[in-house]
């Protein structure tokens, strides 16, 4: 079993912030992680491998520093790393971000047949959920989002059970391969690295792939190929300040009386 | 000659303004936009590129009429996209139960479709949908578009795809709205792609420029702490998802009703490589239902344990209220996954949210800040809660819950 796994280097967004007297994006010391979702997509694909053989390419779009993202999974074992870098590709949004990857996957399987693409449900920078089902678009492969469970596979007929997750419950689903899916992080409990592919990894050197190595074209990619961009962006509106209510710490009986006062006057209760 | 200059302070790294310069006058130098004044042909190129306004002349830019968004919008359309007309609602829906992300869809798609002099049209795909059909004429669908197929009666997103893809090109929509769903985010991606035109997921605010005719697209970006807003200028549709909750449910008109535009699928069973199995509800004796709680009671790190719980559980049992809580304290184990608000639980958007030991990060924030009224109850008088809240009391909830317990008892009882 053949699996390409697509992850993407994220900051950690729960320390980005933007300057309200500058109303700038602070990103100082923000560090860079493999965005989380996509752990889950590689231990995924690493548990198929362990259980039905075959190999685990992992592929990252990004700058030459995305190396970093590669080298992280390195350590917990996957078989072949491939970062995507071009100066041609920055400025994509995820129409033609799923255009470069999917030109990515094509000479990956021309070379090696895949039989399963993965990708994390979203990523926590852009929140968008978008390239996954643009690569498996793309690629006309069946695509199943949010997958929280692989059931089975049955290599004989180059079918996968599995569930996806939805508002009150799961669907279950039996799906031909090759096929692309996106997961939870309820999926998997991610590995820790083995000291011998530590050891690997930090020497390990990523196989570097530009435009012309993926045979994409400038009117796909860039702002060229990008149908939406961010025109203005803006901290969160802050809501009025309402109405602190006095005496909470040496009389809350009082407080609250006076909250209930205060809801019964507006018809609130 | 003049050379355009940089505001650095404004400067995010993106990148957008090199790319577009045809002179490679603009270079990144630590992360920060810098230009080479004799390369710099003022061609302007990179001013509407900027997303954050870093970039500007020397000279006096020209003075126009700002729109009140604030919001350059140049369209370069070609004719056959010009021709996109209306605005389309894509309504969801499982075993005939319609989401009710879609309503509320109908009711901003109304006033999109308003201001831009067209007509808002609902998309039905499913089977035996003729009840939905109905319901969204009720919601103000001026016309439906149903596709009623064996093959569509469980969501599975090629066919859905397909069915919606060939809507489209053959009915030529300017403007396509789904819920922010599981259903609708799979679907959007696939539709998108297979039409090659530009999707804005999850978005919270929509407006559109009138003259151009674009739709101006908000979301929240990097976990909520940003908030962008996008365009698709250039492409047809445009598309956005829209998170449930966010827009409030037009009115009902139990009176409308229309003859639908009936289309058929055309796609065999056998053609799917996808097989639906079955759906298995969630298991919980008690469903959680955040969705449509008039009241809700959360609490987070501050409750401390278990049996903190317990006593919002009373509370929210007086109130008729459903219980919440913040990612703090479902990670600690105290409560559900079910029960969590905010950026990776529900949104929610009750009349009242009482938010009790909750410090109120951003990606909480996001997920209860429409609720009308807003209760905060914390220790720490500098918790960023109480910038959101209606009323707020600084006190150990310890104290404070019991005493609303009591208190709107008595309330009861008189």
């Amino acid at each position: 079993m053949h699996s390409v796994v697509c992850i993407k280097q994220v900051p950690d967004t729960t320390e980005v912030r933007i300057d309200p007297k500058t109303n700038t994006l602070m990103r100082e010391g923000v560090p860079s992680i493999v965005n989380p979702f996509d752990m889950h997509a590689v231990e995924a694909a690493l548990k198929l491998r362990d259980e039905y053989g075959g190999k685990v390419t992992v592929i990252t779009m990004g700058p030459p520093q995305a190396v970093e993202a590669l080298r992280r999974v390195k350590t917990l074992g996957v078989d072949r790393t491939i970062l995507l870098s071009d100066r041609a590709f920055a400025g994509s949004d995820t129409l033609a971000t799923s255009y470069i990857i999917t030109q990515a996957v094509k000479k990956i399987d021309s070379e090696d047949a895949v039989d399963l693409v993965l990708c994390g449900k979203q990523a926590i920078d852009g929140d968008t959920a978008q390239v996954g089902p643009g690569i498996a678009t793309r690629l006309n492969m069946p695509l199943v989002t949010y997958v929280i469970d692989i059931d089975s596979v049955d290599t004989e007929k180059k079918t996968i059970t599995l569930k996806r997750s939805v508002e009150n419950g799961r669907t279950a689903l039996c799906v031909e391969y090759p096929m692309l899916m996106t997961v939870l992080k309820e999926l998997n409990e991610v590995r820790y690295a083995s000291l011998p592919n530590m050891i690997l990894a930090t020497n390990f050197k990523a196989e570097v792939w530009n435009k012309d190595d993926i045979g994409a074209e400038m009117k796909n990619m860039g702002l060229d190929g990008s149908p939406t961009a961010v025109r203005k962006i803006f901290s969160p509106p802050v809501r009025e300040c309402g109405e602190m209510i006095p005496h909470g710490i040496e009389q809350p009986d009082v407080a609250v009386h006076n909250l209930i006062e205060k809801l019964s006057h507006n018809k609130t209760i | 000659m003049g050379y355009v200059h940089i505001k650095k302070e404004k400067c995010i790294g993106c990148e957008q303004c090199v790319v577009v310069c045809p002179f490679e006058a603009l270079f990144m130098k630590d992360g920060i936009v810098e230009v080479i004044p004799d390369k710099c042909k003022e061609c302007r190129k990179c001013l509407p590129a900027c997303p954050t306004e870093a970039l500007y002349l020397e000279r006096r830019e020209r003075r126009g009429q700002r729109p009140e968004h604030g919001i350059d919008v140049t369209v370069d359309l070609p004719p056959e996209l010009a021709r996109y007309k209306g605005v389309w609602v894509m309504v969801e829906q499982q075993d005939g139960t319609p989401h009710s992300v879609s309503w509320e869809l109908m009711g901003e798609g109304l006033k999109i479709s308003q201001k831009l002099g067209v007509e808002l049209s609902a998309v039905v795909l499913g089977e035996n949908v003729d009840g939905i059909r109905r319901e969204a004429f009720q919601y103000g669908a001026q016309n439906v578009y149903v596709i009623d197929d064996p093959v569509l009666k469980d969501y599975r997103t090629y066919p859905y795809t397909f069915a919606m893809t060939k809507l489209v090109n053959k009915h030529k929509p300017e403007i396509l709205l789904m819920g922010a769903t599981s259903l609708g985010r799979d679907l959007a991606g696939a539709v998108a792609t297979s039409l090659k035109t530009g999707l804005t997921a999850d978005c919270t605010k929509l407006d559109v420029d009138e003259a151009a005719r674009v739709l101006l697209q908000t979301r929240p970006a990097f976990g909520g702490n940003i908030m962008a807003t996008i365009l698709c200028a250039n492409h047809r549709p445009q598309m956005s998802t829209v998170r449930p909750r966010v827009m409030s449910r037009p009115y009902k008109d139990e009176s409308r009703d229309g003859t639908p535009i009936v289309e058929q699928l055309g796609l065999a069973e056998e053609k799917i490589r996808t097989k639906f199995i079955e759906f298995i509800p969630d298991a919980v004796a008690h469903v959680v239902n955040l969705d449509d709680a008039d009241i809700i009671v959360a609490g987070g790190r501050g409750v401390g344990c278990d049996e903190g719980f317990s006593v919002l559980k009373e509370l929210a049992e007086v109130l008729g209220a459903e219980l919440g809580a913040s990612r703090a304290a479902v990670e600690a184990g105290w409560i559900d996954y079910e029960h969590q608000v905010g950026q990776t639980g529900k949104t929610v958007r009750p009349k009242i949210y009482f938010a009790c030991g909750i410090s109120g990060a951003i990606q909480h924030l996001v997920g209860m800040q429409n609720s009308d009224v807003i209760i905060a109850i914390n220790n720490d008088p500098n918790a960023a809660i109480f910038s959101v809240a209606t009323y707020g009391i600084v006190g150990d909830m310890h104290k404070i819950v019991p005493e609303l317990i009591k208190q709107f008892k008595d309330k009861k009882n008189k």
